[in-house]
């Protein structure tokens, strides 16, 4: 057991040193049908040393890939401006830019200071301004800081570029399977590793303060176990092992418990446990399948899957009662649900007419929207500022990730460059590194 | 449709034709066997079925034919319905010798592998998978095998057994396989 433990402790900071450039590229499959014109001008450089990234390429890249702003190629701009009495608020009407980005970034050593603003062109005013301070090896997170500030100012919502995305792959043949456990940013760069192994990894789960997750993995014995793994520690232990299903982890609102599927007792069932004092209580008891229990946001009640009623639909339980609510009554398969953070709805599969899309069901009026407009469709998870859905379906026969956003407006494909993805979860909002100081 | 699925079903029967007489080619047990075998023509036909117990290979069941003569590797794999866990009457033929063989030989030891389509969401698979298994079991231990020689294991949609996006490998993934050891 020892010797196990240690020899994946190895593999494990083995593979967290092997971060890789990018494996997803985002594809905009439909942007916004008026979406906002931008102009992000490459930022001023003063100092010396080289740069691996440019943050204004990253901010570019964010804003365009989020479907909602359409920028301007650096090619195309009659001037380039990096602060306010260099803008010249006609050169970019004749382009037709709404908006402009402009900033300088000084280099200090291991320090890099980015003062950057935000211009609304046909009010000729400054409608942000900010100076931001990281490490040089903190240039992308720079970026996503910025972008996410610009977007929430042009959007009335705040940003998702500084979240991250962690992810299921499988590369090889249907017999000779490698699995891997990634966590990318948002937009697909800097991919670490967390585990690697021969058998199926399933069920990623974030901690809401992100600092840990929990997973079901196949890889000892080739039976399932849940995970809870330290992700700055880097040390895990094992949660159940039981004999039967150990599945579908889902933190607490509060990180204290998780809620999960074990099936010792005969047939699969939820059951929470608390990280604190190991205990486990028993919360649904039917012989059917019950599965996939998520949290509401007040931590009071779960949500889950079961067949309980002939066929899979969503059931809500009171977790100080235990009493049981059924929430789905359109279509005859609806699973792995999860609800968004003011509680007023939820996502999940949906089959309409032999298709399995992701839907979207307003718990509050009980309309259900269809998102998506791809098949087979799966494991929608939602990101931290709720206006987008990352999903699992498939493309030309191969798994990729897919994403929509709550209005069904913006869609995209995160097709890979190798084996299939699957089972994203969105992180919850980064802890935020970057030093912002206030004009 | 029809007529592609029942083309689907000879290639399975065709494969599994092809997978015994490749097994029955390698060498059976140790070499007591093989010189009993040698002394066929000699001996009664009880003797023969006496020496050829029902005996693992590979990780399938292997037993001696009802006419006494030659034998027969049994696939092991049984198929269910879409959102299923009931044991097709097709399966009770074979499932009937593996629950005779498990009574005969005590000893031996199955593993029952739940599997699902891709359809659907894992976790869900995962516990379809686990019922599937469990109704296999259940069927079994009906017949008199002792649960103890039994283990359930699903693997949900995780471990497909034909791939692509077809009605037909859909109709493949869903099954049970018994898996000696």
């Amino acid at each position: 057991m020892q010797l196990f433990l240690r020899f994946n402790l190895i593999l494990l900071l083995l593979f967290c040193t092997l971060a890789v450039a990018s494996d997803l590229r985002i594809e905009v499959t439909q942007g916004l049908d008026r979406p906002v014109r931008i102009a992000v001008v490459p930022f001023e450089r003063k100092g010396w040393g080289r740069l691996p990234e440019k943050v204004s390429d990253v901010v570019n890249s964010d804003l365009q890939l989020s479907g909602r702003f359409v920028t301007t190629p650096v090619e195309g701009m009659l001037s380039r401006p990096h602060r306010s009495k260099e803008v010249l608020y006609r050169d970019w009407r004749l382009l037709k830019v709404e908006y402009l980005v402009i900033g300088s970034l000084t280099i200090r050593g291991n320090e890099i200071r980015v003062e950057y603003e935000l211009h609304n062109v046909f009010e000729q005013s400054r409608e942000l301004s900010e100076t931001v301070v990281a490490d040089r090896n903190e240039l992308r997170d720079l970026g996503h800081h910025i972008s996410d500030r610009v977007f929430e100012k042009l959007t009335g919502m705040s940003g998702a570029f500084s979240t991250r995305i962690m992810y299921v792959t499988a590369l090889g043949s249907i017999k000779d399977r490698t699995y891997r456990l990634n966590i990318a940013d948002s937009d697909g760069f800097r991919v670490e590793t967390v585990l690697e192994t021969s058998e199926p990894i399933l069920s990623p789960s974030w901690a809401p303060d992100g600092s840990r997750i929990a997973y079901v993995s196949f890889e000892k014995d080739s039976k399932p176990a849940i995970y809870l793994h330290d992700l700055s520690k880097k040390t895990r232990r094992i949660i159940t092992n039981f004999q039967g299903l150990n599945g579908a982890p889902s933190f607490s609102p509060d990180g204290q418990k998780l809620a999960l599927v074990l099936s010792k007792s005969g047939n699969p069932d939820i059951w929470t446990y608390d990280l604190n004092t190991r205990r486990m209580a028993q919360i649904t008891r039917h012989y059917g399948i019950d599965t996939e229990p998520s949290w509401f946001p007040d931590g009071r009640s779960l949500i889950f899957t079961s067949n309980r009623g002939g066929s899979p639909q969503i059931y809500k339980v009171d977790l100080y009662d235990l009493k049981i609510q059924r929430l789905t009554f359109e279509g005859d398969y609806n699973a792995g649900a999860s609800v968004l953070a003011d509680g007023s709805a939820m996502v999940m599969v949906h089959r309409r007419n032999d298709v399995y899309h992701i839907s979207l069901l307003d718990l509050r009026r009980g309309r259900l929207s269809v998102l998506t407009k791809t098949s087979l469709d799966e494991s929608p998870s939602i990101a931290p500022n709720g206006s987008m859905v990352i999903y699992a379906t498939e493309d030309d026969g191969q798994g990729i990730l897919a994403a929509v956003s709550i209005d069904g407006g913006v869609r995209f494909k995160l097709p890979s460059s190798e084996g299939e993805v699957r089972e994203p979860a969105w992180s919850p909002r980064k802890r935020t590194i970057i030093n912002s100081i206030l004009d | 449709m029809g007529t592609l699925r029942k083309l689907g079903w000879l290639t399975v029967g065709l494969m599994s034709i092809l997978l015994a007489s490749c097994a029955s080619n390698e060498p059976v047990g140790g070499d007591e066997d093989a010189s009993a075998a040698s002394d066929i023509s000699t001996e009664a036909p009880e003797q023969v079925k006496k020496t050829v117990e029902p005996s693992v290979r590979g990780s399938k069941l292997v037993i001696p034919s009802e006419s006494g003569f030659g034998e027969e590797m049994l696939q092991g794999r049984f198929f269910f319905d879409f959102d299923q866990a009931i044991v097709k009457r097709a399966g009770h033929d074979e499932l009937n010798k593996h629950a005779a063989a498990m009574k005969q030989n005590p000893s031996l030891r199955s593993r029952l592998e739940g599997h699902a389509d891709q359809r659907g969401t894992r976790e869900y698979n995962l516990a379809l998978g686990e019922r599937r298994a469990n109704s296999v079991r259940a069927y079994l231990v009906a017949q008199g095998v002792s649960s103890s020689q039994i283990e359930v294991i699903s693997y949900g949609e995780e471990k497909p057994y034909a791939t692509g996006s077809t009605e037909m490998s859909w109709s493949y993934n869903r099954r049970v396989e018994i898996v000696y050891r």
